[in-house]
């Protein structure tokens, strides 16, 4: 398995061959959603909805043989693309290796001027949250 | 283009630019209007020769800011033919003018049991100052129904007015919709039962023309910025009975005739309602965006907007997947939509990749979008400014997204 960093490195070489073109980059964005694993529909909830998101984000995470992994979904096509990404880069990982990820990829790519500022809260909100499961999971394994 | 368009759009300097690599076309009017150069060069002008703080200082230049400012008040009372420019306050926008209404007129004359009306289309700013103001008074708040279309069912309305109505304060063009409300009859039949009515101009002032005199409305409010003018300064428009009866707004400078720390008397109408300095270099550039509506006209303002809205809906009802909302027979230039299996954030944001400018959202309508069962819209709203050749490219625009899931 490639790791966080040859992951993002991959994610930066993509958004490289799109160029400066926005219209082509929100496409390929919102065509990364579709490649997300289906969301349980029971698991769509108040309760997993990520405050701070102008659209509805919903995120649930569980843990299999010491890894995270993450599910999500939105009712937003261009979210879900932003969550895919970091999907890709975070899921099936070690607790600590996802609270110590420095996801460079997010400036690198030049995402806040592909999104905007109030989406850019978003994505930032959405780190927060797989990072505090992966908080939570790392302080149950060590209890 | 249109050659009359094309010098139009020499005046606005912010029109002739790129994003994202493509010319930008502004369809965010109803959220503010770009401004025209005189208004840009009144405001550089203001801060290069003349500013100073108005009313009381004894220089050159206090009296040339306190001249100028002065003018723009006359020129509001002209623009909405009221009968003096005592009746003119200047405030930071209609969301303060409302509030202003509801602090002060909801002081004096609301009590508990008395009933305000409002109706589904408002904009979030004529509706929570209503809710604080019922909340602290006891007082109910009535909720004018809509139909499908997004027009208010006139009927229901007038079930709703009684002895108990103080207040109907009411959108005279809706933002999220464009719907324009029968306000002449509203007015009427609320002054039938003694109720004092506040129309919220935002989205009327710049499109359609307004005599309070011949409205008969108590109150009046709108915002400079929605009017090719400065952002930051509103107006309220009351009658002069009504403003000389209501209490103070704010305690502060310029609002009081002598302070002791015995008892404060207060100033005459408008400066009661004026406490603190005022903005008064976006008040003096005002004038200029009011100078630039006048010498069009509204009559060419609006029969230009109306052909703009109207070749939209003929461009864009064909397209697979479109769905306008809000459709009321009545209506300023706004064209609210959605693109079916889209959401409208995702919408927007495609529609900016290509270079135009619109919003989305609830609107600052919340109450609205939920009665129409909606998450939000797109709204491309449209200004004297822009082209028939823009309104193509929204279609073209348009058309490519909802191919994407309309196939």
């Amino acid at each position: 398995m490639s790791s966080i960093q040859e992951v993002q490195n991959e994610i930066i070489s993509e958004f490289e061959i799109l160029g400066d073109d926005k219209e082509s980059t929100i496409f390929y964005i919102m065509e990364l959603g579709g490649g997300l694993e289906k969301f349980p529909e029971k698991e769509q909830i108040e309760e997993n909805i990520i405050k701070g998101c102008q659209s509805k984000v919903w995120l649930i995470a569980d843990e299999k043989d010491g890894k995270v992994h993450y599910q999500a979904d939105s009712n937003t096509d261009i979210t879900k693309g932003l969550i895919s990404l970091l999907i890709r880069v975070l899921n099936d990982r070690t607790p600590q290796e996802i609270i110590s990820a420095d996801l460079d990829f997010i400036h690198k790519i030049g995402m806040g001027g592909i999104i905007g500022s109030q989406r850019s809260n978003g994505l930032a909100a959405m780190i927060k949250q797989m990072k505090l499961y992966a908080l939570a999971f790392q302080t149950k394994q060590n209890a | 283009m249109d050659n009359a368009i094309e010098k139009i759009r020499q005046s606005f300097p912010i029109l002739h630019q790129e994003v994202h690599g493509k010319p930008l076309v502004y369809f965010d009017n109803a959220a503010t209007t770009q401004k025209p150069q005189s208004v840009i060069d009144s405001l550089s002008r203001y801060y290069y020769h003349d500013n100073a703080n108005i009313h009381r200082g004894a220089h050159a230049l206090a009296d040339r800011s306190t001249g100028y400012f002065e003018k723009t008040r006359e020129a509001v009372q002209k623009f909405i033919n009221a009968n003096e420019s005592a009746e003119i306050i200047f405030t930071k926008g209609t969301t303060e003018s409302i509030n202003l209404v509801a602090s002060t007129f909801g002081r004096k004359f609301i009590s508990a049991g008395d009933e305000i009306i409002i109706s589904t289309l408002e904009h979030h700013s004529n509706i929570v100052p209503w809710q604080m103001l019922c909340e602290e008074k006891g007082a109910v708040l009535k909720i004018i129904p809509i139909n499908e279309a997004g027009e208010i069912l006139f009927e229901e309305y007038e079930k709703l007015l009684s002895p108990k109505t103080k207040l109907v304060s009411i959108v005279h063009a809706s933002n999220a919709l464009g719907t324009i409300n029968p306000v002449e009859r509203i007015i009427e039949a609320a002054h039938s039962v003694g109720a004092k009515v506040l129309l919220d101009g935002a989205q009327s002032t710049n499109h359609l023309e307004i005599d309070v005199k011949t409205l008969d409305c108590d109150f009046l409010a709108f915002s400079a910025h929605k009017l090719y003018g400065p952002t930051g300064l509103g107006i309220l428009y009351g009658k002069r009975e009504l403003f000389e009866e209501m209490p103070p707004y704010q305690g502060g400078g310029e609002m009081i005739k002598e302070v002791s720390f015995e008892k404060t008397t207060y100033n005459e109408i408008p400066f009661k309602f004026e406490a603190g300095t005022p903005n008064i270099g976006d008040v003096i550039a005002f004038k200029y965006a009011l100078d630039f509506i006048q010498q069009l006209g509204k009559k060419y303002i609006k029969s230009h907007e109306d052909e703009l809205l109207a070749y939209a809906n003929q461009l864009l009802e064909p397209i697979k997947g479109f769905i306008p909302v809000g459709t009321a027979s009545n209506k300023v230039s706004v064209l609210s939509f959605n693109i079916k299996e889209m959401h409208p954030f995702d919408v927007g944001m495609m529609l900016d990749a290509k270079g135009i400018a619109v919003r989305t959202g609830h609107h600052c309508t919340q109450p609205l979008m939920k009665r129409l069962g909606l998450e939000g819209t797109v709204r491309a709203s449209f200004a004297v400014y822009n082209s028939k050749l823009e309104i193509e490219k929204l279609a073209e625009a348009v058309a490519q997204i909802a191919r994407i899931k309309n196939k």
